[in-house]
């Protein structure tokens, strides 16, 4: 079957088998960034912005795709770049596996939540599952690039941006 | 993985119906759970065209469309705001955002599942079920029937006034439940529900009028003993049997005291 969707901010036009996955199809177009985990819909892995909300791309049919945006992080680096400094200073991604993940999540909830508190940012961030952290030091690196957003922001404080 | 070698987007429900009469068919929601299947699918049905994704508040009732997300639920202002927060609570800890942005309400509805959060928090409320060809039917009727070939179209919420708590025991946050309980207080009366038996959740009434006095801390403890003696409870490898006993007894109590404003548990 045919499949027409927009990835990236491209038409992408493609014939496919009507089982495969979204996962599948995007690793086939590129987009390694988008990893296969524990293909049971728990690990948050393979997360990419459908129409700008995260979903599990290994468990979707691409078909179902057909028509929508899908963005990976190879379409946002831009937005990834300005808080994952914080996150890799933190000590937060160590084998990094779970890294493309976190951060299509974490570019998911800035959207929806801007100024997040501790407990909305766990919240949001519950279905990543991260093997070598403990998730503190990826909660560490979003609080201070809002932190450090806040101090550029204020003009008392003069803005010393810096991962 | 399940194999599948055709793939549907219906037009119309007559459409999904027709192609759901083949053994070999089957409607597709969220597609989570299904997708651990080792099976062939001849026919994906899938009913993501038909405008059923959405959760509508009318002065009467909500009215929830198959395909809504649980991530609807969680976040609809206006069910949140008449359930005073419980349909938050009784889906926020299922796995994550981006698995509650998939998994449909009529997907966790129709499967019946014994760990569904989403099935006991229904229950405690006046919902019914709109089927394409079987009408509407009393969800706690529907949760007692075998699956067939109809297809789950709404689930409708009546607006009856009265209060909700949601409460669960998780091993670990996005684990599945323990043991899931919902209970309300309605113009009829007590509804207590109790999941991840974890067996399918069942609806338990006062029917011993241990509640008649209002909510005290012993009507409360007397009535969540007595359920504690009444729900069938099972062991997996989440919990005992006997352990789950416990759990009945303590979310009981606690979602009684809540119900009746003595405590706050979430």
């Amino acid at each position: 079957m045919e499949l027409k969707l927009t990835l990236n901010g491209r038409t992408v036009t493609d014939h496919i088998e009507p089982g495969l996955l979204l996962i599948d199809f995007l690793r086939s177009h590129g987009c390694f960034s988008v990893k296969r985990g524990c293909e049971t819909s728990n690990c948050g892995l393979c997360t990419v912005l459908m129409d700008g909300r995260p979903v599990l791309s290994c468990s979707m049919l691409a078909a179902r795709a057909a028509g929508h945006s899908i963005m990976t992080l190879e379409g946002l680096q831009e937005e990834a770049a300005d808080f994952a400094g914080f996150i890799a200073d933190q000590g937060a991604d160590q084998c990094g596996f779970c890294n493309p993940g976190f951060v299509m999540n974490t570019i998911a909830l800035l959207r929806e939540i801007p100024d997040p508190t501790d407990d909305e940012i766990r919240a949001f961030l519950a279905g990543n599952l991260c093997r070598c952290s403990g998730y503190d030091g990826q909660l560490r690196g979003i609080r201070r690039y809002l932190d450090s957003k806040k101090a550029d922001a204020s003009p008392e404080k003069g803005g010393s941006h810096g991962a | 993985m399940m194999n599948i070698q055709n793939y549907v987007q219906a037009e119309s429900l007559e459409e999904a119906y027709q192609l759901n009469q083949k053994r070999s068919g089957r409607i597709i929601g969220g597609m989570l759970w299904m997708k651990m299947a080792r099976n062939t699918v001849g026919t994906a049905i899938d009913l993501c065209r038909l405008g059923l994704d959405t959760i509508e508040e009318t002065e009467d009732e909500f009215s929830i469309g198959a395909m809504a997300a649980l991530r609807q639920l969680e976040q609809h202002p206006g069910l949140n705001a008449w359930t005073k927060g419980a349909a938050a609570r009784a889906v926020q800890d299922i796995v994550g955002v981006q698995f509650r942005n998939m998994a449909t309400v009529g997907g966790s509805v129709w499967g019946r599942f014994g760990f569904s959060d989403v099935l006991t928090f229904l229950l405690s409320l006046d919902t019914y079920v709109e089927l394409y060809r079987g009408g509407l039917l009393p969800l706690e009727e529907f949760a007692s029937l075998k699956k067939d070939n109809d297809i789950l179209v709404r689930i409708h919420i009546r607006k009856k006034p009265g209060a909700f708590v949601y409460q669960a025991m998780r091993n670990q946050r996005t684990d599945f439940p323990v043991l899931t309980c919902a209970l309300s207080r309605m113009e009829d009366g007590y509804r207590t529900v109790i999941g991840a038996r974890p067996g399918r959740a069942l609806v338990l009434r006062d029917e011993t009028n241990l509640l008649a006095g209002g909510i005290t801390e012993e009507s409360a403890e007397a009535f969540a003993s007595w359920a504690a003696e009444r729900i069938p409870v099972g062991s997996n490898l989440r919990g005992s049997a006997a352990y789950r006993t416990q759990l009945v007894r303590v979310l009981v109590k606690r979602g009684l005291l809540e119900l009746g404003g003595k405590e706050t548990w979430n």
